[in-house]
């Protein structure tokens, strides 16, 4: 905003979305044809049917912000339409083996869903500040869905992880909703008590160590963080919801020691899983001795990993193409692993191509944040880009053998429709945060009609000299606070 | 379709990755650009959090000819019970009422628990009413949001007087 106030009033940009959503949806539909062509299925009215749906909700989103959001960013939504397309792409290309079938016609019935989920966000939120007064609910919130999986009768234990409800024969993964409402809740906590954590403290060489009290809440974290691994045996959303707290808590304080003490947090929780969850205890086996023949052959062992890999090692740099590998020989080809696929059948290439479109989205995501006035937008939004970018980093870390697998599918790519909706929801709350970021800002008449910066933008050099000419006019210098009004309270 | 039609829309397929990228790091152009400013900032104004120096607010923006404002150094009680206190100023923000857990714990029977905040931005120092019963007070006029302090401001809570000296 204020880089933008030199240059004049901010453009909201929607044109180049509109063209970059252009290439994005040729992207996805045109993955879905050649898939379609190399595999000699005759291409239909259900390819059109499905381009056209893709189509009309991407245009139908790109309207919305138009009309609701016209500052939003223009890089959101053709980024994540394009991962979704390439997503649905891949996995009508896996629905051509024999171990899946009809399984792209319900990811696009879920991306219909999210997406249609996303626009009544914008729509019906208008400002993400709202979302400040839901902290506490939030937390509650929070809770709730990462045990609902643990109530009888409405848990479901699927290959050792215990994280689905079934409703009316329709599953579902509360916990990907969860990532939303305790990036909510770690963000209005720390836009309230940042001061507090941040004045008090003993120093250490070059480090200020909180105080013990202030401990509390990250030791919450952690505690949930090991709930959800202990008792739902998910080791990748564990260390997403404890990497979400660190990170959302270091940038609102800027004090490593709070880095460090997660570190060590993170250092004993994983012994302690390794000591006492046979699940975790499997999956650092499998990490550790991939290649050792009787892990490759056992229940749950390495087989998935090493053929993952193998997978990659067959794609070099070009790729097999789209229907030419064969990417069904690993396990959860469409959902966990299908960086695999995309590995194997795009080659270094494409998946790279991938990659680096997660790290502008990424990007994107933290400039929203730093764009934004409001503390509680700041925090959220380096929240939800934490979620993001800590997905990718456990998938591919995983895939590839840097940290143990787990259980987290890559953002709008792996087949899941809590996981879709989910991230579509954040990239409403973020579209909703990068408009706070970029929009002009409105003063009232009440407050323009007096003295000079009266256009209600802040001009540094204007706000300085008057200050320095009545020095003791309280309202003068108040002309250049609104932005800091508006976040506190 | 032949094999090498294939081949060469597959090709197509990667290369319109790239461009998408492509295009999308040209389209940003200097939009990351979010620090200039800051990189102008005085030395030794260093901000107190990521959060507030992405904020940006009044960064000294030095012209050639005019030296760079006195920066307030300390905190000083001039009325009230604990007059004569001096509390010294740093880079972090300032809790000011009667909780423990305040940097500046007032003895007043007139102040709230967490009455006022004030806090630095660039080089100035802004000061916030926390929703006190009372209200805060700079010179005669009542704060209705933050303000900017300038040394030799009278700031009054409750009974207390307090001024910010160089």
């Amino acid at each position: 905003m204020r880089s933008k106030d030199l240059e004049g009033h901010p453009k909201p940009r929607r044109t180049i979305e509109l063209l970059l959503l252009l290439i994005a949806l040729t992207i996805g539909i045109g993955a879905q044809v050649l898939v379609g062509l190399n595999l000699e299925d005759t291409i239909d009215q259900r390819y059109w049917a499905v381009g056209g749906l893709q189509v009309i909700l991407a245009v139908a989103f790109h309207i919305a912000l138009r009309l609701k959001a016209k500052y939003a960013d223009p890089f959101i939504l053709p980024i994540v339409v394009t991962l979704n397309g390439l997503g649905i792409a891949m996995i009508h290309r896996l629905d051509f083996t024999n171990r899946y079938d009809g399984v792209a016609e319900r990811q696009l019935m879920w991306t219909a869903i999210s997406m249609v989920a996303a626009i009544a966000l914008l729509v019906l939120l208008k400002d993400h500040r709202r979302l400040r007064q839901l902290t506490y609910i939030s937390l509650a919130l929070s809770v709730l869905l990462l045990f609902l999986p643990i109530v009888p009768g409405l848990g479901q234990d699927i290959q050792g992880a215990q994280v689905w409800i079934r409703i009316g024969g329709m599953s579902f993964q509360p916990g990907e909703l969860a990532k939303i409402t305790l990036g909510i809740f770690f963000a209005g906590f720390l836009a309230n008590n940042r001061d507090l954590i941040l004045l008090a403290g003993r120093k250490v060489g070059p480090l200020t160590f909180p105080r013990l009290q202030d401990l509390g809440p990250l030791f919450l974290a952690w505690l949930i963080a090991l709930g959800v691994l202990i008792v739902q045996n998910d080791l990748g959303n564990a260390l997403m919801f404890f990497g979400l707290f660190v990170a959302v808590i270091y940038v609102a304080t800027s004090r490593i020691s709070w880095v460090a003490i997660g570190v060590v947090f993170v250092a004993v929780g994983a012994v302690l899983a390794y000591q006492f969850v046979w699940h975790a205890r499997n999956r650092f086996d499998i990490w550790l001795n991939a290649f050792d023949r009787d892990i490759y052959d056992q229940l749950y062992g390495s087989h998935q990993l090493v053929q993952g890999l193998f997978g990659l090692a067959h794609g070099g740099l070009t790729g097999t193409g789209l229907g030419s590998g064969s990417p069904q020989i690993v396990a959860l080809a469409n959902s966990d692993m299908i960086i695999v696929a995309f590995g194997e059948e795009l080659g270094f290439l494409g998946l790279s191509a991938m990659l680096v479109l997660y790290l502008i989205l990424f990007s994107r995501y933290m400039r929203a944040g730093l764009g934004t006035r409001d503390h509680f937008g700041k925090l959220l939004a380096v929240g939800l880009a934490m979620v993001l970018v800590l997905q990718v980093f456990v998938v591919v870390g995983g895939i590839t053998r840097v940290i143990p697998m787990s259980g987290l599918v890559s953002p709008f790519l792996a087949a899941g429709g809590s996981a879709l909706l989910a991230n579509w929801l954040i990239v409403a709350i973020v579209l909703l945060i990068s408009h706070a970021a970029r929009r002009p800002i409105v003063v009232g008449p009440m407050l323009n009609t007096t003295g000079e910066g009266a256009s209600g933008t802040e001009d540094p050099l204007r706000g300085r000299n008057t200050g320095e000419q009545h020095p003791v006019t309280g309202s003068q210098g108040s002309q250049m606070a609104p932005a800091l009004k508006e976040g506190e309270s | 379709m032949s094999e090498l039609a294939i081949t060469v829309l597959q090709f197509g397929l990667l290369l319109l990755l790239w461009i998408l990228i492509l295009s999308i790091i040209a389209a940003q152009g200097r939009d990351m650009m979010v620090s200039k400013r800051a990189r102008t900032r005085a030395p030794g104004t260093d901000a107190p959090s990521a959060v507030t120096e992405a904020d940006g607010t009044p960064a000294t923006v030095h012209h050639s000819g005019k030296t760079p404002r006195p920066r307030p150094k300390r905190l000083v009680i001039s009325e009230g019970p604990l007059v004569g206190t001096e509390i010294e100023l740093g880079s972090i923000p300032i809790m000011l009422g009667r909780a423990q857990e305040c940097t500046v714990v007032l003895d007043d029977d007139y102040s709230s628990g967490k009455h006022a905040r004030l806090f630095p931005q660039g080089s100035r120092w802004f000061l916030e009413d926390l929703g006190s019963t009372n209200g805060t007070w700079l010179g005669d006029e009542q704060l209705t949001r933050a303000t900017t302090v300038e040394p030799g401001d009278r700031i009054r809570i409750g009974k207390t007087v307090l001024e910010l000296r160089t």
